[in-house]
């Protein structure tokens, strides 16, 4: 599979760190602090898988996380102020940032504009309409919130998997399906490699591109949703940064910053990663939380070292297959 | 694909082609003709019109005048793909595939076979391997491409255009970085396709393979079509006499003796100079006052000296030494720092920064020499703008006029001002005349003499052979990336350099046989 030696080691980095860490605090190997991690990184779970569609065509998308900010407030508001069922208010936020990310991704490739200059718009602005709708934290009170939040499966051993958590998995597991099954999965591939020459090949770039940051924020919307659901709440300042976060656990899951390679399993072990430093953190108790910021930026930076280390190995000549040639 | 087509009828018809860009009339009523199941040589030197005779037929460049046909029917394409639409599918040098995907995708990309959304992986790994074994290729498809030597990419590549029921290839320069071995794995697949009744347009500098491959030879110079012959009946002096347009009865021409130059010191040497698989080790000395000339084909490694000498590229064996002293030529600021000037083929893309204006252009090189933290100020820029617009005649006299909207001989000059400025003791030009008017042209190599009658070393690299014979006080016959003969004095005229490069490569031929 491709991009399989990267997230090789990102298995090994996230298995080592966790035995590192149940070593010292034996309580964290077990089901409950696994299953409160998933539920804690359900929307950074979610919006990664997004991100990580965006960065391997050679993309980023600065606005995810002023989209996650954005829908919780505007759920927050349609349920409580409103009164709109909560269902409807889904909807209705789901299409509204699929229509957002796919109008960045129809000036990206209309306008040939830089993915960071479109998006990194976007971010500022999605965060502003926010503010705008309300500057306060607005609380959630609905039932469906409550009958959420209370559902979990029991798992052996005393933990919880959430349903957060299970939107996650299912994301993720749908997220890699798509990636590595479809056309659009490959063309994804294609862009991330040339641009240029996949439209020569046939691709439909402009298309691909819309679809790509469509999805992108759409995963946002999803997120923003289960971020909602987590905190019970809605709040224009929730999630900032947030699309930092997300493109650190790409990157830390072996996707090529530049495009081109990468998987959504990788992704999800980088999401894990960062959610482990911040469970070790919260056992040892002494620590600032702001070392899950630092173990992270290490982290990123050894990853990103590596990838440039392969990159140059796989160009030696030296290193090239011989062809069987009959 | 089915070919009904009597295999002399012609394929692929080009007829009275032309293209210009500006004022440069890139191709002048140019014909072609492919039949099928031919592979069809195009040769011609650098700036001969061959890539705009490709890009032209295939669609990527407008064509001013003149008509295609495939198959008899007449076409048009606008754009690459609807070439590919119309039969006619082109793989370039650097390999038009994406080396993250694997060998399958990049064969079935955007037609994957599918079932209920999903590629049928398999399918696609299965369909991939016969395709490929069609070429003699047994691979493993589900490998990036990129994992794979070039040779494999460009057999990948052909092999794509091929089930996109290409009727017309075209190689452009396919062999040039492959190794003999996997040439021959590349030729063996041309010799296939043709059999099928596949049309060939092979592009390439390397003549023995021209006479290995091709059944027909179409030359271009200038962007006129200067003959179109069968390959068995074109002797290879022949040949050589046509690329470069040169008679060997126009030869002998008026010259200062060499010999008064002999007693001058010698300026610049090297000694065993070169690098792998770049220019093989060379031998070369520029006394002060000389021209020295590069003459040899397209790709003979001319450029890749200069580069060398320069500095641009690390040599990686040899001693340059200047006025006696070793030196090391590390990066072109160490050619600087050595009083080493180049000016070098590509223009546009390596030498004039067209947004700045004459005078910024000029300063440029002398500017970078002294350091940022001595500016020249803007009176001695002025001043030394204002000399040498005057010195080389440069018009319009205008220092302040941006480089871009000057004639190509003009901009020349300004770049030959930039090095000037610097006082250097070694001068290289890359064609200095290429892509200029006649008159600026006699200028030019007025200016080349005068130059040296001042003290300054001159190394000058031209494929215009009248030119080099004119100004060279010695020639330097390359081929193959190699020097292979020094002419000098009476020696030097048109036909020994001709004869030079000529007789090497049938020495080369036949090695290569052995």
């Amino acid at each position: 599979m491709r991009g399989l030696p990267p997230v090789l080691i990102t298995t090994i980095v996230l298995v080592a760190g966790f035995a590192a860490c149940a070593m010292q605090f034996p309580n964290i190997a077990s089901t409950r602090v696994v299953g409160n991690l998933l539920t804690d990184n359900a929307f950074l779970g979610i919006v990664a898988v997004g991100m990580t569609f965006v960065i391997i065509s050679g993309g980023i998308d600065l606005s995810v996380g002023s989209v996650i900010g954005f829908t919780t407030v505007f759920v927050a508001l349609a349920i409580e102020r409103w009164g709109v069922p909560p269902l409807i208010a889904f909807v209705a936020i789901l299409a509204l940032s699929a229509a957002f990310g796919a109008a960045m991704g129809a000036v990206i490739h209309v306008f040939d504009l830089p993915p960071f200059i479109v998006t990194l718009a976007g971010m500022f602005l999605a965060r502003g309409a926010s503010f705008l709708l309300s500057t306060e934290s607005v609380p959630i009170t609905a039932p469906v919130y409550s009958t959420v939040s209370d559902f979990a499966l029991r798992m052996p051993g005393g933990g919880r998997l959430t349903a957060i958590a299970i939107i996650m998995l299912v994301i993720v597991i749908g997220g890699a399906l798509l990636l590595h099954l479809t056309r659009f999965g490959a063309n994804v591939y294609a862009l991330g490699g040339s641009r240029a020459t996949a439209s020569l090949m046939g691709v439909a770039v402009g298309k691909m591109t819309v679809k790509i940051y469509m999805l992108s924020s759409l995963l946002a919307g999803i997120a923003g949703i289960v971020f909602s659901f987590y905190t019970s709440a809605g709040y224009s300042l929730s999630a900032v940064g947030v699309e930092l976060d997300t493109i650190a656990a790409v990157v830390i899951g072996g996707t090529l910053l530049t495009g081109g390679q990468g998987s959504v399993i990788g992704t999800f072990l980088g999401v894990l990663i960062q959610g482990m430093i911040q469970t070790y953190i919260n056992f040892d108790g002494t620590l600032s939380s702001w070392w899950t910021k630092i173990a992270t930026g290490v982290l990123l930076f050894a990853f990103i070292a590596l990838q440039q280390a392969l990159v140059a190995l796989a160009r030696r000549p030296a290193a090239k297959r011989e062809g069987a040639a009959t | 694909m089915q070919n009904s087509l009597d295999p002399a009828a012609p394929l692929l018809e080009v007829r009275g082609i032309s293209k210009s860009f500006g004022a440069v009339h890139a191709l002048q009523e140019v014909d072609f003709t492919l039949r099928a199941g031919e592979i069809h040589a195009l040769l011609g030197e650098n700036g001969a019109g061959k890539s705009t005779l490709i890009k032209v037929v295939t669609g990527v460049f407008p064509r001013d005048a003149g008509i295609v046909r495939i198959g008899g029917e007449e076409i048009a394409p606008r754009s690459a793909k609807a070439a590919l639409a119309a039969g006619i599918a082109t793989v370039y040098q650097e390999v038009n595939l994406l080396p993250n995907l694997s060998v399958a995708q990049n064969l079935f990309l955007d037609r994957q076979p599918m079932r209920f959304g999903i590629v049928r992986e398999g399918e696609m790994r299965r369909r991939a391997k016969a395709l490929l074994a069609d070429f003699g290729l047994d691979i493993d498809v589900a490998a990036p491409l990129g994992s794979y030597s070039v040779a494999i990419q460009h057999v990948t590549a052909i092999a794509r255009a091929v089930d996109l029921s290409a009727r017309v290839l075209i190689l452009d320069e396919p062999t040039a970085s492959l190794d003999r071995h996997e040439v021959e794995i590349l030729f063996r697949i041309m010799r296939q396709l043709a059999k099928r009744g596949i049309g060939i347009v092979f592009v390439s500098h390397f003549l023995d393979q021209v006479y290995e491959i091709s059944h027909r030879i179409t030359v271009l110079r200038n962007g006129r079509l200067v003959g179109e012959r069968e390959t068995a009946s074109l002797p290879r002096l022949e040949l050589i006499r046509l690329m470069l347009g040169r008679e060997l009865a126009e030869t002998t021409s008026a010259r200062a003796s060499a010999g008064e130059h002999k007693a001058r010191e010698v300026c610049v040497s090297f000694e065993n100079f070169g690098k792998a698989g770049y220019v093989a080790p060379f031998n070369l000395e520029l006394r002060h006052g000389e021209v020295v000339g590069l003459a040899g084909l397209l790709g003979s490694g001319r450029t890749e000296t200069a580069r060398l000498v320069f500095g641009a590229e690390r040599a990686d064996r040899g001693q340059a030494r200047v006025e006696g002293a070793p030196v090391r030529l590390q990066s072109p600021r160490d050619g600087v720092r050595h009083g080493f000037g180049y000016c070098p083929e590509e223009r546009k893309t390596e030498g004039i920064v067209a947004e700045l204006t004459v005078r910024e252009n000029i300063v440029l090189a002398l500017q970078a020499k002294r350091g940022l933290h001595r500016p020249l100020s803007r009176r001695e820029q002025d001043e030394i703008a204002r000399r040498y617009v005057k010195m080389l005649d440069i018009r319009p006299a205008d220092p302040e006029r941006p480089v871009g909207l000057l004639s190509g001989g003009n901009q020349q000059k300004v770049l030959l001002a930039r090095w000037l400025a610097t006082s250097p003791r070694l001068l290289v030009l890359d064609e200095p005349t290429r892509g200029i008017d006649v008159g600026a042209h006699a200028e030019i190599i007025r200016l080349i003499r005068e130059l040296c009658d001042d003290g300054l070393s001159l190394l000058v690299i031209s494929s215009e052979l009248d030119e080099i014979v004119t100004y060279s006080d010695r020639v330097v016959v390359l081929r193959d990336r190699a020097h292979i003969e020094e002419l000098a004095g009476e020696a030097i005229d048109v036909g020994n350099i001709l004869a030079a490069i000529a007789a090497d490569s049938v020495a080369v031929a036949l090695e290569a046989h052995t």
